[in-house]
């Protein structure tokens, strides 16, 4: 099913006999069961003001047409959505809808904000087929409920997305990578955390130690005019010369790639094992990864999203215990997902409201069924 | 504004609630006196005053949890408060209700630098957050006009902005966790110190829910390394229509500036009797200010001013000292203090979208020839959110009707040219009834079915918000109850 309006999206809904698999894209990797409803054809950029810093466009618009719109007028997407496909070897073209349903951010997240934080308004319908608008197109609004951060990470279990409007940021002049070579996971967050800490307006702060051949190496990424990430990339030195490492500076086109490399975790694409994402503390992050089990990780987010190789049918969670943040399964064997779910088990009180959501947006439990939660049925 | 009519059975129950209440608080921390609850008749929408049933000041996420059980059990309702300082009236009693004030709960829980997080009970000023961490270089972002008395809880309840948040965000932005009292009493923590909280987005879900989901007690906000330096630029036009493409194609160009201001020819007036701001007299006045090292703002004050005097300013001021950037601020920042010199006021906060700018200045102007009242314009140009300043005079009998009515003509305004009611005060009660001009019914029922899910008992904070006769049927539940 692959409706091209709003309208004939809710009727699908309004009429379906059974579970829905929402998909935009399909490059997620999350294939929940039912009749895959696709998005894809509600498509377009509907409004885009690059002077206001805004723009609205149709759920199932890919994302490399609203990049390029974008960069037209030297404007991008802050919270530098990740790119799923190599990592996942899935093939399609990801969508805003995709995006905004699974707020995937990148690397300047801990900058910057993740997608739920330039989300600025959301149409969507719920599984009763009704149609729901919810903020708007500027950039302040508290008129109401927040209904499009409920929206955005949602997985489309609360609604299926139809139109988003979002907030854009002017593209920097340039950027520049400073790398320190040789640190362990623990002087590695610790030069993140200094870095992080200074004025400097750090967008980028990764570490991997334990995943490359030829040691390890911390990136520092500094945007802005050229003037600016030059004087900024000296201070920044500076400040961690007591690390009494190596250094050197990647130029723009260099930076460029590291990044959407750190993004995409392409460094993880090839590799046999399961791949978990860890959202934790930031300074937590070498001591969970020492009882991890794990193969091998890398750093984003200064230490706070750890990217880690699993071994084949490893409960990650399990290794961890109780920590200050959450794992997600990202790729492993059907025969894993069988037993380990992809979201981590919320707290019992957090999860009667998660269920009562989904039980009043979706009483006949139809939308993804299962994927975040376990699946409210309408009462008689 | 129209209130519910007190419920006769609540307070019949009065007695029996004070003496549950007494016995799980400290003796000084349950007012009942209506000599005493008369503090807490209202917030800052002081129009609007009914002294609560009782008022309760716990000291404890464990207080908060016992007086919500308890409350929750005798079916009273129960309207959380901050400082009081809402613009909208979020703080608003109802005559049958128990007002929960967390002034007490006003401690700093962690400070963690290395994290840049800071933990706080929420009845914590916003200034004084960060006043806990500016000695270390670090500031918290989000900066209403009140923040010297704002609490965050009412900054989480309202979802706050300020002049600074085009480049910071809103509270939304920077909350990264809480610990919140559902009413049934139950605890329940969102979020915390890592970066992406897990499942749905409750916390983004309950910031700006005005105190109907939940009392939010402790709140873990991320912290920010403090800027080089920030300095400004002033800038006239003989036009808003100049002023706005002037800002336009500030943010076309690629520079983003903390903040933007504008204020029109009257509040300029009003503001230059009153600080001595040395301000051009002209039809638009932009505040720019940047941030940087001192090179760095000299280089963005170069590229800006570039582009204001493409647009021919009738003047252009750029700071060259901290004396001067003070003086530029003082003017703006001292607007609504020297309007509440000359004439009562109501402060308005609708949102457009930027480019609407110079049509709605134009509309408002023919509403106050029409309503025969002066209005100002205080607007925060980088994200559209205006802040119309409308006199009229209290004792004039029907003056603050027209006010009203006025207001309510351009907040509908907002709405029509594609913006919204409210940018960073919130609905409370005063926008209450125009929620129905910005959202359908199916718009509104999915906003109610939430507040379904966290208080099906409809007892938090239940006037406020949804329009009377909208969430009528809800709020009856409890009554119909008993």
């Amino acid at each position: 099913m692959r409706p091209d309006t709003e309208a004939a999206l809710a009727d699908i809904v309004k009429s379906a006999k059974g579970p829905l698999a929402i998909q935009g894209g399909g490059t997620r990797g999350l294939s929940p069961q039912g009749d895959v409803l696709s998005v894809a054809g509600l498509s377009g950029i509907t409004l885009y003001e690059p002077g206001a810093l805004t723009m609205v466009a149709q759920a199932g618009t890919p994302i490399s047409e609203i990049e390029a719109a974008l960069a037209a007028e030297n404007q991008r997407l802050a919270f530098e959505p990740m790119d799923h496909r190599a990592v996942l070897g899935t093939q399609g073209d990801p969508t805003l809808g995709g995006v905004i349903s699974a707020n995937v951010s990148g690397p300047r997240r801990i900058q910057g904000g993740s997608a739920r934080d330039y989300a600025l308004g959301v149409r969507f319908v719920d599984g009763t087929g009704t149609a729901v608008k919810n903020g708007g197109r500027v950039m302040k609004n508290v008129t109401g409920y927040d209904l499009v951060k409920l929206m955005c990470g949602a997985f489309g279990t609360l609604g299926v997305l139809t139109e988003v409007s979002l907030k854009v940021l002017p593209s920097p002049e340039t950027q520049g990578t400073l790398m320190l070579r040789g640190l362990d996971d623990v002087a590695g967050v610790r030069a993140m955390s200094a870095a992080m800490g200074s004025p400097y307006e750090i967008t980028g702060a990764a570490h991997c130690a334990k995943i490359m051949e030829g040691g390890s190496v911390t990136a520092l990424r500094i945007e802005g005019f050229e003037t600016s990430v030059a004087y900024r990339m000296d201070q920044l030195k500076d400040l961690l010369k007591g690390f009494n490492v190596d250094m050197n500076v990647a130029d723009a086109t260099m930076s460029d790639w590291i990044w959407k490399s750190v993004r995409d975790a392409t460094l993880l694409a090839d590799v046999p094992e399961d791949i978990w994402r860890v959202s934790c503390k930031p300074s937590d992050a070498p001591a969970l990864m020492a009882r991890s089990g794990a193969v091998g990780w890398y750093f984003d987010w200064a230490g706070g999203l750890i990217w880690v190789r699993m071994p084949a049918g490893g409960d990650l969670r399990a290794a961890l215990g109780a920590f200050d943040g959450h794992a997600t399964l990202v790729r492993a064997s059907e025969a894993t997902r069988a037993v380990v779910p992809t979201f981590h088990p919320e707290a019992p009180g957090v999860a009667k409201i998660s269920a009562g959501l989904r039980a009043r947006f979706d009483p006949r439990g139809i939308l993804n069924p299962g994927l975040m939660g376990p699946v409210a049925r309408e009462i008689a | 504004m129209e209130m519910p009519i007190p419920a006769p059975a609540v307070l019949a129950r009065k007695d029996r609630v004070v003496a549950r209440l007494q016995a799980v608080l400290p003796s000084d921390a349950v007012i009942q006196d209506p000599a005493e609850t008369r503090a807490y008749e209202c917030d800052a929408l002081t129009a609007y005053r009914c002294p609560p049933m009782v008022a309760v000041l716990p000291a404890s996420t464990q207080e908060v949890s016992e007086i919500l059980r308890i409350c929750h059990e005798e079916g009273v309702p129960v309207v959380p408060r901050g400082s009081g300082t809402s613009l909208a009236g979020g703080a608003l009693p109802t005559a049958d209700c128990v007002i929960l004030g967390v002034a007490r709960m006003n401690d700093v829980l962690d400070t963690d630098y290395d994290n840049r997080t800071i933990k706080v009970q929420t009845g914590r000023t916003n200034l004084s957050v960060t006043g806990a961490v500016e000695e270390n270089g670090f500031f918290y972002a989000p900066d209403p006009s009140s923040q010297l008395a704002c609490a965050i809880a009412g900054n989480i309840a309202m979802n706050s902005g300020g002049a600074h948040c085009l480049k910071y965000g809103v509270t939304t932005n920077n909350l990264m966790g809480v610990t919140m009292v559902m009413m049934d009493g139950e605890i329940v923590e969102l979020g915390g110190a890592h970066m992406d909280a897990a499942g749905l987005d409750l916390l983004g879900l309950i910031c700006g829910s005005e105190g109907q989901l939940g009392v939010v007690t402790e709140a873990t906000l991320r912290i920010l390394p403090k800027p080089e330096g920030a300095r400004p630029v002033l800038m006239g036009f003989d036009s808003a229509e100049i002023a706005g493409a002037c800002v336009a194609d500030i943010i076309k160009a690629g520079v983003l500036p903390v903040a933007i201001e504008f204020m029109d020819k009257m509040l300029i007036e009003v503001c230059e009797d009153f600080a001595k701001a040395d301000y051009p007299m002209c039809e638009a006045l932009l505040i720019v200010e940047v941030e940087g090292s001192e090179a760095e703002i000299n280089d963005q004050l170069a590229l800006i001013t570039e582009i204001a005097r493409r647009h021919n300013p009738v003047a252009l001021r750029e700071s060259a000292s901290a004396d001067e950037s003070a003086r530029i601020w003082a003017g703006r920042k001292a607007a609504f203090s020297a309007i509440g010199r000359i004439s009562d006021y109501m402060c308005l906060d609708g949102t457009i979208p930027v480019s609407e700018l110079p049509y709605v200045l134009r509309r408002i102007g023919e509403m106050s020839e029409q309503y025969g009242l002066r209005v100002g314009n205080v607007f925060h140009a980088g994200d559209g959110n205006m802040h119309p300043l409308i006199c009229y005079d209290a004792n004039k009998p029907g003056d603050l009707e027209i006010c009203e009515e006025f207001g309510a003509e351009v907040l509908k305004l907002c709405v029509e040219v594609g913006g919204c009611l409210t940018g960073e005060h919130g609905v409370g009660i005063e926008k209450r009834d125009l929620m129905t001009h910005q959202y359908a019914p199916a718009d509104l029922e999915a906003q109610m079915a939430v507040k379904d899910v966290f208080d099906p008992q409809w007892l938090l904070n239940p006037a406020k918000v949804f329009p009377l006769a909208v969430s009528e049927t809800r709020r009856a539940l409890d009554v119909a109850a008993e």
